[in-house]
């Protein structure tokens, strides 16, 4: 293999066997399916998709958590299957959305700690904490235990655990969720200069969040129920969609609507439906812009009003919808 | 690095197993709970030999008992130390997926987290023993222990304790269910087997076996014979052999269950790997 690639997967497949009882049969439930993946050293590479798209599985499958139930995978080199303690000395992990760490130790016990396993020096590790936690910003929670930080701070704590090994490889697994908007960009500027500053690094992202991964990826896949769908830059992914005309419509529909009216219209490619109790919004996107007056044809039919109508650019909830057929967080 | 990386995860554990073991409340009541709590186990058993022996406390059965109960205290501390890690850094802290993808000697890491309890045990077996020399006249006398044979007894009896304490991990790794307190009801049920407070005579023929195949039952002899050596010759059980046939069959039987052990960590991890349960958490 060459040396330039960090994380490669080959028909990497994995099943669950999951019974809730005893007396019941195991039931196979598919959690990923043939994933070929080749991520370069020095990439940001993000992993897009919903809840149970398989993108958790996956990490777990590249950090040796789980194993996989087909294909193979490697990372920095070596397979995740043969050589775990190899893989395992080069990454490192962080999960959002979670509160885990010694609630009984003090925040800079707890990363100390984590240094230690790694083998790093205990004067290495504490200039680390202190640098990390300032650009976090929980620097002056550093000798609070950790049973007393929000969810957020804690979250920041294990941000700084992930990156204090200074791994080759990270693995984000929605490193963002339950932190508030300016902690999040924080993190992302964060994540952005640690790139930056050494090329040798490599970093899998997995996020819900299309802004992040548009913001962050150098390139991104995207997988929906185990497969992955399309691999690609945001760019490039979003150039798909270039010659297909995008509109958001906002419209009154005090009684709702019938969206596969709209569906079956000829040229209109999706067609998804949001309705919150303040808007009913239409984003569709249409083979080219003539398409439109039908559109707004059908409207009328069903007495709907529109309140605001857009053409925009392409973006990768867009891709998503072409892909999926859905909003990734309908999905 | 390797040894280095090792020996770290060691003494890291190590210090974190102290730290949760003694930072739960204020250092008073861990004091005082940590004497209270032996006492009154130990207790129960005089009361209840008193009772029934009409508190004929000079005949050696008593030093037999009082001895075997008291260093049997390690072996509910050790097992359940080891194996409730397992529990504790998966469901209650979050942390074991985090330890498992570090570069750790998984062994180690539990053996390290297992020293705080044998730290507590040894406060426990010590404040028992001090009561019993103290206060209920069981023979002792200073002169005439045989601490070499003390201190190797002991040596030899933790680390096989801690063999068995890695086998319950493993079970406890892919039990994610009701795996609680699996360290406790282990140590409860060998109890009976190994001649903790009464002599293996003392059960059915068929069932002697049991406690012959336990290495637990051979250490505690040892331990009894090298603080009360004196009277440890009206023993029972083990009249025919000397303390170095005792050695040698703790270290056999000891090697025999810490290679079972091993090989059935390894079983139960790779095990848990396949069906994902190193993470799982059941909120149970």
């Amino acid at each position: 293999m060459e040396n330039s690639v960090a994380i490669n997967t080959k028909n990497l497949g994995r099943i669950y066997k999951i019974r809730n009882n005893r007396k019941e049969k195991f039931k196979e439930l598919l959690a990923l399916e043939n994933v070929d993946l080749s991520i370069k050293k020095g990439e940001l590479f993000g992993l897009l998709g919903p809840n149970g798209a398989g993108k958790t599985t996956l990490i777990k499958i590249l950090t040796t958590l789980l194993s996989p139930t087909t294909g193979i995978a490697t990372v920095a080199g070596f397979d995740v299957e043969k050589s775990p303690d190899e893989v395992r000395k080069r990454i490192n992990m962080v999960s959002g959305g979670e509160t885990s760490g010694y609630g009984l130790l003090t925040v800079r016990e707890n990363l100390w700690m984590f240094a230690q396993f790694y083998g790093i020096e205990s004067k290495v590790a504490n200039d680390r904490i202190k640098r990390l936690s300032e650009i976090v910003g929980i620097s002056d929670r550093l000798n609070t235990k950790s049973s007393d930080l929000s969810t957020g701070l804690r979250q920041k704590m294990n941000i700084i655990r992930g990156f204090i090994t200074d791994p080759q490889v990270l693995f984000l697994d929605e490193p963002t969720l339950g932190l508030d908007v300016g902690a999040s960009r924080d993190v992302r500027t964060f994540i952005k200069k640690w790139m930056n500053d050494n090329g040798e690094r490599t970093l899998l992202l997995t996020t819900h969040y299309m802004v992040e991964a548009d913001e962050l990826c150098d390139r991104v896949a995207i997988i929906n129920q185990g497969k992955v769908l399309a691999c690609d830059t945001p760019s490039n992914l979003k150039k798909t969609l270039q010659k297909e005309a995008i509109f958001n419509i906002n419209l009154y529909a005090p009684s709702g609507l019938e969206i596969n009216k709209f569906k079956n219209i000829t040229g209109v490619k999706n067609c998804v439906l949001s309705q919150k109790p303040e808007s009913t919004t239409l984003d569709i996107i249409l083979d080219e812009d003539s398409v439109l007056s039908e559109i707004i044809t059908e409207i009328s039919q069903q007495s709907l009003r529109i309140l605001r109508l857009e053409k925009r650019e392409p973006s990768l909830e867009d891709v998503f919808i072409k892909l999926v057929g859905q909003k990734i967080e309908e999905a | 690095m390797r040894n280095s990386i090792s020996l770290r995860s060691f003494i890291s554990a190590s210090w974190l197993g102290w730290k949760i073991e003694s930072n739960w409340t204020d250092p008073f009541l861990f004091a005082t709970y940590s004497i209270i709590k032996p006492l009154a186990s130990a207790g129960i058993l005089v009361i209840m030999y008193s009772i029934v022996t009409d508190q004929n406390f000079n005949n050696p059965m008593f030093a037999y008992l009082y001895l075997g109960n008291a260093f049997y205290q390690y072996v509910p501390a050790v097992l359940s130390g080891i194996s409730w890690t397992i529990i504790d850094d998966r469901e209650h802290y979050r942390t074991l997926k985090y330890i498992y993808i570090a570069p750790v000697n998984i062994p180690l890491y539990l053996f390290g987290r297992g020293v705080a309890k044998f730290l507590t045990g040894s406060f426990a077996v010590i404040i028992t023993l001090l009561a019993g020399f103290l206060f209920l006249k069981v023979p002792f006398d200073f002169q005439q222990v045989n601490w070499l044979l003390f201190v190797v007894s002991l040596i030899l009896g933790i680390l096989m304790l801690a063999l068995l304490g890695l086998l319950l991990a493993g079970i406890t790794l892919i039990t994610a269910r009701h795996s609680y307190y699996i360290g406790d009801v282990v140590a409860s049920g060998l109890f009976l087997f190994t001649g903790a407070i009464f002599p293996l005579e003392v059960l059915p023929v068929w069932i002697r076996p049991i406690g012959y195949a336990l290495p637990i039952t051979y250490w505690l002899e040892l331990l009894r014979r090298s603080l009360v050596g004196n009277i440890a010759k009206t023993f029972p059980t083990f009249t025919s052999m000397s303390n170095l046939d005792l050695i040698l069959v703790l270290l056999l039987t000891s090697l025999i269950a810490g290679l079972i052990a091993i090989f059935l960590f390894n079983k139960c991890n790779h095990s848990a790997r396949e069906r994902g349960l190193i993470d799982v958490a059941t909120n149970y």
